[in-house]
């Protein structure tokens, strides 16, 4: 992208932040984030359950607040930027989504894993039909080669999805792998593209740059870089970085930055940084997700987290396949020959 | 031994991996293949010297002799097939997520169903995972039952993608309606990884009644009754009692009759619907039918 050119920004601590803590946001954290986020010019503002629509679960953890409190809470904050939830086809149907526009979504992101855009087809139809935004986004797009990534680009926008996102979900890529996948789609499809970056490696803005070297014009960032893992790009952080570069951005420096520090920071479980346990996600290439319910395995089972994350790793588990972890511990356990400590 | 004459509507994957399994039936007589063109599967069919047709139902309805019918076409053809086939007295076994019938889970309720004119057979994930859903809940009561299902892309065909809600909804339902739970989720995952991996399932559920040593007996038991008719069902994590939580992990070998053994998830739905036909071939013969 050049110089002077707008970024869009798409700010997910009420969705990817969820996840680092434990799906607990109250009604009222939801209404100051988001009212915070919104004042401070964030054009598209995501808030869903970590997994998205329906992501409340035995699999996935279960929220405090309703999808709908949520949803209606947001709405009601939100004044100039879109309403954006995340769905995954598996997980979240049709029925979900039109819930979600009724409570006031004005935009939906239909994530599938790198190769599996077409179970996608049918959500971003009816999203169109609802007169939704729509989004293709591709999770963990370091576990194909460029040439996939744009086969599967290609899929979301014959479906008439208006941007297409490539997705570095376990934080795995470096600047180079970001550039060979987005500039790839930036050249094969004609809608804008966007990128989602993870810290696992401590390279998320370093990433978000390289992709919109390569022609992006979307972004995701978190207040304080909440997320999973060791979370996303840290948003306060990339629209300074943004304006050193020469990008225009919507967003208020300032009011981003107090928005981090007066209504993010307060509501945090534990400090947002590359602990070990992140590291291995990125290093082995594991869904960043995993990471809390992976320390919850290796505390029941005893065991290293960084060795379940690496088995994860090694047996190439996908996004939703959070019930593996459980799997992973149990074998692992059972082959240091203890058994677990039932509680 | 006397067999009750056969037919398949559908001659795709599902269809053909059915025709393999009725071969090897002692109840079942492969009668008739139907599809509606030419079609890889009626060639491999005919080759092998079995009755086929191109002219999809008309060919069934033409055969007073059949009297059940496997249908692994779709949700919409099956709405077309399912009352010309009640029509003509014969008895549909339904692999579509039409639903026209009652859901049927041999280990589950097969015994308990009444003759009826038509069958569903839930989904292939609905097969895996809603009979431990229902050995927990009648050993120690289930509030809630949610499944995840792990499934190689490879074995997951275009009408399972185009509407993956019909398969999460599908199951979803089955968890309650057949399982026993007051409330039922399922989640299904694909996952690309070569060489495929093998079906896998995990089942959650909320119990009233925390009794490991129940639960634990209750789920061999099942595992064992559905070995008799998928014998590469397994446990992989035994029940593990988390407070309220019971979280089970199973997979599925598939034997490997048409589709390769990773396929698990579409072996256990026609070794199931392959059961139903021999059970209501058994009660016919009982009642004297003849081929």
């Amino acid at each position: 992208m050049s110089k002077g050119t707008l970024i869009h920004l798409v700010d997910t601590t009420l969705r990817d932040g969820s996840h680092a803590v434990s799906h607990e946001y109250t009604v009222e954290q939801i209404e100051a984030i988001a009212g915070g986020l919104d004042a401070a010019g964030i054009e598209y503002i995501e808030v869903t359950h970590g997994d998205g629509l329906a992501g409340s679960s035995f699999n996935y953890g279960w929220s405090l607040t309703s999808e709908e409190d949520m949803l209606v809470a947001a709405a009601k904050a939100i004044k100039n930027g879109k309403l954006t939830v995340l769905l995954l086809p598996g997980i979240a149907s049709v029925e979900n989504l039109e819930h979600a526009a009724q409570c006031g979504a004005k935009a939906v992101r239909v994530a599938t894993h790198v190769t599996e855009a077409d179970i996608g087809e049918q959500h971003i139809g009816i999203a169109k039909k609802l007169g939704l935004q729509a989004f293709g986004f591709l999770m963990m797009s370091h576990m194909a080669p460029p040439e996939k990534v744009v086969e599967q680009a290609k899929l979301f926008e014959s479906y008439g999805a208006d941007i297409i996102y490539v997705a570095d979900s376990a934080g795995a890529m470096l600047p180079e792998d970001v550039k060979a996948r987005v500039g790839v789609v930036v050249e094969a499809v004609k809608v804008p593209v966007g990128f989602h970056a993870h810290n696992n490696l401590s390279l998320a803005t370093a990433n978000s740059l390289a992709a919109l070297e390569v022609g992006a014009s979307f972004l995701d960032g978190t207040c304080r870089g909440l997320g999973a893992g060791a979370g996303n790009t840290q948003i306060e952080v990339l629209v300074g970085v943004l304006a050193k570069a020469g990008y225009q951005s919507s967003v208020d420096f300032y009011k981003i930055m107090d928005v981090a520090e007066d209504r993010v920071e307060p509501v945090m479980h534990r400090p947002q940084v590359v602990r070990n346990a992140p590291l291995m996600l990125g290093y082995a290439g594991v869904y960043s997700s995993f990471l809390l319910h992976t320390y919850r395995a290796a505390e029941k089972f005893q065991l290293d987290p960084r060795d379940i994350l690496a088995e994860l790793g090694r047996r190439r588990m996908v996004g939703g396949q959070e019930d593996m972890i459980v799997d992973v511990a149990y074998k692992l356990a059972q082959k240091r020959g203890g058994s677990y400590e039932s509680r | 031994m006397n067999k009750i004459k056969v037919a398949i509507i559908g001659p795709g994957n599902i269809g053909s991996d059915l025709m393999y399994k009725i071969l090897k039936s002692k109840r079942l007589e492969m009668g008739l293949l139907t599809g509606i063109v030419e079609s890889e599967g009626i060639k491999r069919a005919r080759v092998m010297g079995i009755n086929t047709s191109v002219e999809g139902i008309n060919a069934v309805l033409a055969d007073p002799d059949i009297k059940i019918v496997f249908d692994a076409t779709g949700a919409k053809p099956h709405l077309k097939h399912a009352p010309l086939l009640k029509e003509a007295g014969k008895i549909a076994i339904d692999l579509t997520p039409a639903a026209v019938g009652p859901y049927v889970v041999p280990c589950v309720n097969l015994d308990r169903l009444k003759a009826e004119p038509n069958l569903n057979m839930v989904t292939c994930a609905g097969q895996a995972t809603v009979p431990i859903i229902y050995a927990i809940h009648e050993a120690a009561g289930a509030k809630y039952g949610e499944i995840v299902a792990s499934i190689s892309s490879k074995s997951a065909g275009p009408g399972t993608r185009q509407n993956i809600d019909e398969f999460t909804e599908t199951t979803s339902r089955a968890i309650v309606e057949v399982g026993g739970a007051k409330k039922g989720k399922a989640i299904i995952v694909l996952n690309p990884a070569e060489p495929p991996i093998m079906m896998c399932n995990t089942v959650y559920v909320e119990v009233e009644n925390p009794d490991e040593e129940a639960i634990i007996k209750a789920v061999n038991r099942i595992v064992k009754e559905i070995q008799n008719y998928v014998p590469g069902y397994r446990l992989r994590v035994p029940p593990i009692l988390d407070g309220h939580k019971v979280t089970t992990i199973i997979e599925v070998e598939g034997a490997g009759d048409f589709l390769p053994k990773y396929s698990g998830n579409l072996d256990i739905i026609t070794s199931a619907a392959v059961r139903v036909a021999e059970k209501i071939a058994e009660k016919l013969l009982a009642k004297g039918v003849q081929v």
